[in-house]
């Protein structure tokens, strides 16, 4: 609208999507998640590894887990794996795919087609498949292959997104514009195109570490993790699995926070990316 | 005037002489472009199921844990089975040579054949599957227009609310939750676990089927409707919806024949996508709830190192994703007149 | 089929009245537009005319007792043959739609449902409404496009909406309008985006189908030539408010309303050049309009009573109503008032930019033939032409926007590089260009100062303080204040985003600036002011422009010489004055006839 009375400054992204009540709830249900995944370890009432009690007993606020650890310290220790592959997983997938899909679309032509056709044979797998095969052949994975895993596994449904985002964008007249003034590509793609795409790639990277935190919690279900003595959210629930019935808070409780998690990061991703949907229009 | 009509009518002759006259030329052509782009994609899939597999570490040493040093009998027996003496290159060719002709390679953990091995749990995850998006599709669809209906009025912001919540769940999760749920801690309504005889198929009971099929309908069912309700929405807000209501046109013919028959391609595309994430979710719902599929058989396959079978199930399950993104392409297109005249002209 | 209705056979009045109409925002005390008092009798066409943000769109759907989301309509009564459309059951309203009241959309193209063919569509209402029968409908749907002068067999009643061209969409629109055969049409700027003979093609059509049908139309528009040529009586809205309404003839000879008269001061003739001149401000937004007159801010005869006093829509003449308490107190108005000579035909040229056998490509499609014209230092020259002339083409291949081309395009005698990347740096700092539409030609993520300053930074002009002071001036001469330093673009209205789009061409300070359409995308009294700002620049900066436009009235005001393109190809070319008052190609007169005037 050429007509609107002057507007206010634009305000950022990060401070529109504060004004979202799910964003924030969202943000403020990670950061306590967050604080209690790194706090917790410290106070928990038992170690890690540490007997409390017979197995699948009620002893202590949880109850015990199959070897008889108390559930509650478990839980405690237990997130740090989850947290720090999810995140920095999900940080690598972010940075490999925007790179790839600015390249693409900035590059277009052939060098397009043959980026999203490699793209798709990635895409071709499930998430979960993708690090199965790898493991396949791995006797123990350690975090970094667990990180590049969960990397490599969103990359090229980020570029996907990045590349329909930077596609819109490469064509706009203030893009060519800098082009006829003789940028180098480097400042075009960096102070010109990327700013504009923060607002789809935050709702994106939201989403992400929501299904990293699925991801890397499934394989710890399925018993991939780095370590199988430590405490590990995924893991507990397959440990413990089979005491459903009698002892429900074995499982339940990762899986209630796990659940709290997920929950949280989806509603932050979500709150961003209405803002970015309400900026397009 | 007069001139003005017959430099009107040139692009109009231009439309109309191109059109049709190739059209089933046109479509085979792209058809066989499209198929050929489906075959190249599986191709490439195969070189990195097979280098993921047989060359970023060493399987026998996986399999053999400790016995590796001490058991140097079996060591060559399994570097028998997958050829470690031959270069990578020619292993390839002969693993994808026998993909070509059906022969899918000798399991190592059983030394029976990988197909024999794996085609009845093929069956049943294909069931499973199927069963899930057969309920998973009316009902993400049917969400979507009640919501879309009442569109930021508060039915529609209550739904969309326990949508986004259920949303970003693991299948894990709900798996778990529906397990405490429905069979053990709660109501104990639905057994927990599939059991079937060796012989016998998951379904002959049908009550353990529901609880694997909720699961998977729950994880997807949310993000379809969510999408579906979007470009629902995105349709309602356009001109040709707005002409049609000036026009006089009765809301639900509206509804019916301008807006839904628009908003149903993206729901395509998005129910393909999902059926693909169906067939990963499979992996852990199967795993959950001992459910005799390929997820069930690949976990342990993974577990055992046991290399030819992952091969070959995961070329299956990307295959399946290939041919559903293949089959949503074609319905689009023809569901798109714009993109259907585009092909035939 | 036809003249089968003698005029306001149909009813016991006929026409529409509109009382006392007003349209708010949903929930929120604000008007859209209030106080609408309108008369359409039987046959007759009336203009509304408005800049955006006027209200005109949300009038003219009101009339089908229609409000876009977030507007409802809140007061008013509109009577046909005195049954209160408003105040109708839902039930009757949609009745009454499309067969009694029709309208017609802006953007066709948009507006027919893309999967829905052609034919179809055209007999969908007749058909729910179980109107005749099938055979009766089809024939019925082949005799509309007939009339409208589109073919009428079997195969383009099988097409879709993407399978016709532009024009053929909007009489598509129209036939579909007039089908049922409405006693009211309401037509929401249906010419926007077409080429001229296009336009002229479907206004005449419009306008023989209303006298023979007998049907009133509203006829919504932000230009005032087309309304000229085809209104009875044309109102003028400002700001929400009809502020002068009269017979066309009076409104134009004799405009009584400072706002009307700023409009046409603003708007270029075909016959003769004129000093164009814009309305200082903008349009203020519902919610932000001022007290009083809501054109007392931006009005040169306001006094203090304007700013106090709401005036009332009050008679001058006959028949002619003026929203104004000066409006007897202003003098009278002149057509010629703003009229200037044309630019000299023989003044001396010295070529600085000269395009020679250029052919442009896209891919192996070839769409610019041999074309040769150049441009003189301190000198405009327009490419005129229809869409698909290629006058874009060309103008992106000078500015090397577009590579795929072959010929010459020397600068100062030396041949420029294809691409711009391979042009030398001083090549690129001495042309520069400027895009047609100024909301995505600026980076809505930098600041103005920012967008300005970087030319000058790469082009190693000046950095830092000094380059900021820079800003400052050059904001200062395309007529922004130093508060919008801070700014980014997205706070900006349309005409001050080109002004600053026009600032970043100056900060590199070139030689020749190739100006893209650069006023379609804004209003007309904003596309005068900016004309004014380009004249100046041209008269004391001494800067060449290569103008494309495809507005030949625009062209007598600005440049010195033409050249008319048509698919590709230059036509005619020569000093403005010969070209308009002696054309020699037919397609030259052809265009000439079609563009509306009000001259």
């Amino acid at each position: 609208m050429s007509t609107d009375a002057p507007a206010p400054a634009e305000p950022s992204t990060f401070r529109k999507a504060l004004r979202q009540k799910r964003f924030s709830v969202g943000l403020a249900i990670t950061l306590l998640l967050v604080a209690f995944v790194i706090v917790a370890p410290y106070v928990a009432p038992f170690g890690e590894n540490e007997v409390a009690g017979p197995p699948f007993s009620k002893d202590g606020t949880l109850g015990t887990d199959y070897l008889g650890q108390d559930v509650l310290s478990r839980v405690m220790y237990g997130g740090r794996e989850i947290l720090v592959i999810a995140l920095f997983g999900t940080l690598l997938g972010m940075v490999l795919g925007i790179a790839i899909g600015i390249v693409a679309a900035y590059a277009g032509g052939w060098w397009d087609e043959v980026i999203m056709r490699l793209n798709d044979v990635v895409l071709s797998f499930p998430q979960i498949l993708l690090a199965l095969v790898v493991l396949t052949a791995i006797e123990q994975p350690s975090a970094l292959i667990l990180i590049v895993l969960v990397g490599v596994s969103h990359a090229p449904r980020v570029a996907r997104l990045a590349r329909g985002v930077a596609l819109g964008l490469v064509s706009r007249d203030f893009v060519i514009a800098a082009e006829a003034l003789g940028e180098k590509r480097s400042r075009v793609i960096l102070a010109e195109v990327l700013p504009n795409m923060n607002a789809p790639l935050l709702a994106e990277g939201g989403l992400r570490l929501t299904y990293s935190i699925g991801l890397v919690g499934s394989l710890g279900f399925l018993g991939f993790s780095t370590n199988p003595g430590a405490a590990n959210w995924g893991q507990m629930i397959q440990e413990n699995r089979l005491a459903l019935a009698t002892q429900p808070w074995a499982v339940l409780a990762p899986v209630i926070i796990i659940a709290i998690f997920a929950i949280g990061t989806n509603l932050m991703a979500d709150g961003i990316a209405q803002v970015a949907q309400r900026g397009e229009n | 005037m007069s001139d003005v009509s017959t430099a009107l009518h040139d692009p109009l002759e231009e439309v109309a002489a191109s059109q049709r006259r190739h059209g089933a030329a046109a479509w085979a052509w792209w058809l066989l472009r499209r198929l050929g782009l489906a075959v190249l994609t599986l191709w490439l899939v195969s070189v990195l199921v097979f280098l993921a597999t047989a060359t970023l570490g060493d399987p026998i040493r996986a399999i053999l844990g400790r016995d590796y040093n001490s058991n140097p009998g079996r060591v060559q027996q399994l570097e028998e089975l997958l050829g470690s003496d031959q270069s990578v290159v020619s292993r390839y060719l002969d693993w994808a040579g026998g993909l070509l002709t059906g022969d899918l390679g000798t399991s190592l953990a059983s030394t029976r054949p990988v197909g024999e091995l794996i085609s009845g749990s093929v069956t049943n995850s294909a069931v499973l599957v199927a069963l899930s998006a057969l309920v998973m599709i009316p009902l993400a669809f049917g969400v979507a227009m009640i919501s879309a209906h009442y569109r930021r009025r508060r039915p529609d912001t209550v739904i969309q609310t326990i949508l986004l919540a259920i949303a970003g769940l693991p299948e894990f999760v709900i798996g778990v939750l529906l397990i405490a749920l429905l069979a053990t801690t709660v109501f104990k309504v639905f057994p927990a676990v599939t059991i079937s005889s060796p012989t016998g198929h998951p379904w002959d009971n049908p009550e353990a089927m529901v609880l694997p099929t909720l699961t998977l309908v729950l994880w997807v069912a949310p993000y379809v409707s969510r999408i579906v309700r979007a470009s629902l929405l995105e349709v309602i807000d356009s001109d040709y919806v707005e002409l049609a209501r000036l026009k006089g046109i009765p809301e639900n013919v509206v509804m019916r024949k301008h807006a839904l028959l628009n908003a149903i391609v993206p729901g395509i595309q998005v129910v393909a996508l999902q059926l693909a994430f169906l067939a990963g979710g499979v992996v852990v719902v199967e795993t959950l709830f001992s459910y005799p599929g390929i997820g069930l058989q690949l976990v342990d396959a993974v577990r055992n190192h046991d290399v030819p079978v992952v091969q070959a199930l995961s070329m299956i399950i990307a295959g399946v994703y290939v041919v559903v993104n293949l089959v949503a392409d074609l319905l689009s297109i023809l569901l798109t007149p714009r993109a259907r005249t585009a092909i035939s002209s | 089929m036809t003249a089968t209705q003698a005029p306001g056979e149909g009813g016991k009045v006929g026409g529409l009245v509109v009382e006392d109409l007003g349209v708010m925002l949903t929930g929120k005390d604000v008007d859209v537009v209030d106080d609408i008092d309108l008369v359409l009798r039987p046959g007759e066409v009336i203009g509304l005319v408005g800049e955006s943000g006027s209200g005109k769109t949300t009038v003219g759907t009101s009339l089908l007792g229609y409000a876009r989301a977030g507007a409802v309509i809140s007061s008013g009564k509109v009577l046909l043959e005195e049954r209160d459309v408003l105040s109708m059951h839902w039930k009757e309203m949609r009745q009454v739609r499309g067969e009694e009241i029709a309208y017609v959309p802006q953007d066709p193209a948009s507006a027919l449902n893309p999967s829905i063919r052609i034919g179809k569509q055209l007999v969908e209402l007749l058909q729910l409404r179980g109107i005749g029968t099938s055979e009766s409908r089809l024939q019925g749907a082949r005799d509309g496009l007939a009339e409208v002068g589109l073919p009428h067999d079997d195969e383009f009643l099988s097409r879709y909406a993407h399978q016709l061209s532009g024009g053929q969409v909007q009489r598509v629109a129209l036939a579909m309008a007039f089908l049922p055969k409405p006693k009211v049409l309401v037509l929401d700027e249906p010419t926007t985006g077409l080429d001229v003979t296009t336009q002229a093609m479907v206004l005449s059509t419009m306008a023989q189908l209303c006298r023979t049908h007998g049907v009133s139309a509203l006829y919504v528009t932000h230009d005032l030539a087309v309304v000229a040529n085809i209104a009875d009586r044309v109102a003028v809205m400002y700001a929400g408010q009809i502020v002068e309404l009269g017979p066309k003839d009076a409104m134009f000879s004799n405009p009584s309303h400072p706002y009307t008269r700023a409009l046409l001061d603003s708007i270029p003739h075909l016959s003769q050049a004129r000093a164009l001149t814009g309305i200082p401000g903008r349009t203020p937004a519902p919610g932000a309009r001022p007290g009083g007159c809501r054109f007392n801010d931006r009005c040169s005869y306001a006094v203090d009573a304007c700013r106090s006093d709401v005036p009332p829509l009050a008679p001058v003449a006959e028949n002619h109503d003026v929203r104004c308490i000066r409006a007897g107190e202003i003098g009278r108005w002149d057509i010629s008032l703003g009229t200037v000579p044309d630019a000299d035909p023989d003044r001396a040229r010295d070529v600085i930019l000269s395009v020679d056998g250029l052919s442009v490509f896209y891919g192996r499609k070839q769409v610019v033939h041999d074309v040769t014209f150049d441009l003189a230092k301190s000198e405009v020259v327009a490419l005129v032409g229809e869409s698909g002339s290629g006058k874009t083409t060309i103008s992106r291949s000078v500015g090397g926007l577009h590579k795929d081309w072959t010929g010459t395009i020397s600068f100062d005698g030396q041949p420029l590089a294809h691409g711009a990347r391979k042009r030398s740096a001083i090549d690129r700092k001495r042309l520069q260009y400027i895009f047609q539409n100024p909301y995505l030609s600026l980076n809505p993520r930098l600041t103005i100062e920012q967008i300005v300053k970087r030319p000058m930074e790469l082009f190693g002009i000046a950095k830092g303080k000094e380059a900021t002071d820079r800003v400052v001036e050059l904001l200062d001469q395309v007529a922004l204040g130093p508060r919008m330093l801070r700014y980014q673009a997205s706070r900006l209205s349309g005409g001050e985003r080109q002004r600053v789009a026009i600032a970043r061409a100056l900060a590199a300070e070139p030689d020749v600036i190739i100006c893209d359409e650069i006023t379609s995308a804004l209003d007309v009294s904003v596309q005068g002011s900016i004309v004014e700002l380009l004249e100046g620049l041209r008269t004391t900066r001494g800067i060449s422009m290569l103008f494309v436009t495809h507005n030949l009235a625009l062209v007598r005001s600005i440049a010195a010489r033409v050249e008319i393109l048509q698919q590709g190809r230059v036509v005619e070319s020569g000093p403005v004055v010969d070209v308009m008052d002696h054309p020699r190609e037919d397609y030259t007169r052809t265009l000439l006839d079609n563009s509306p005037r009000i001259d």
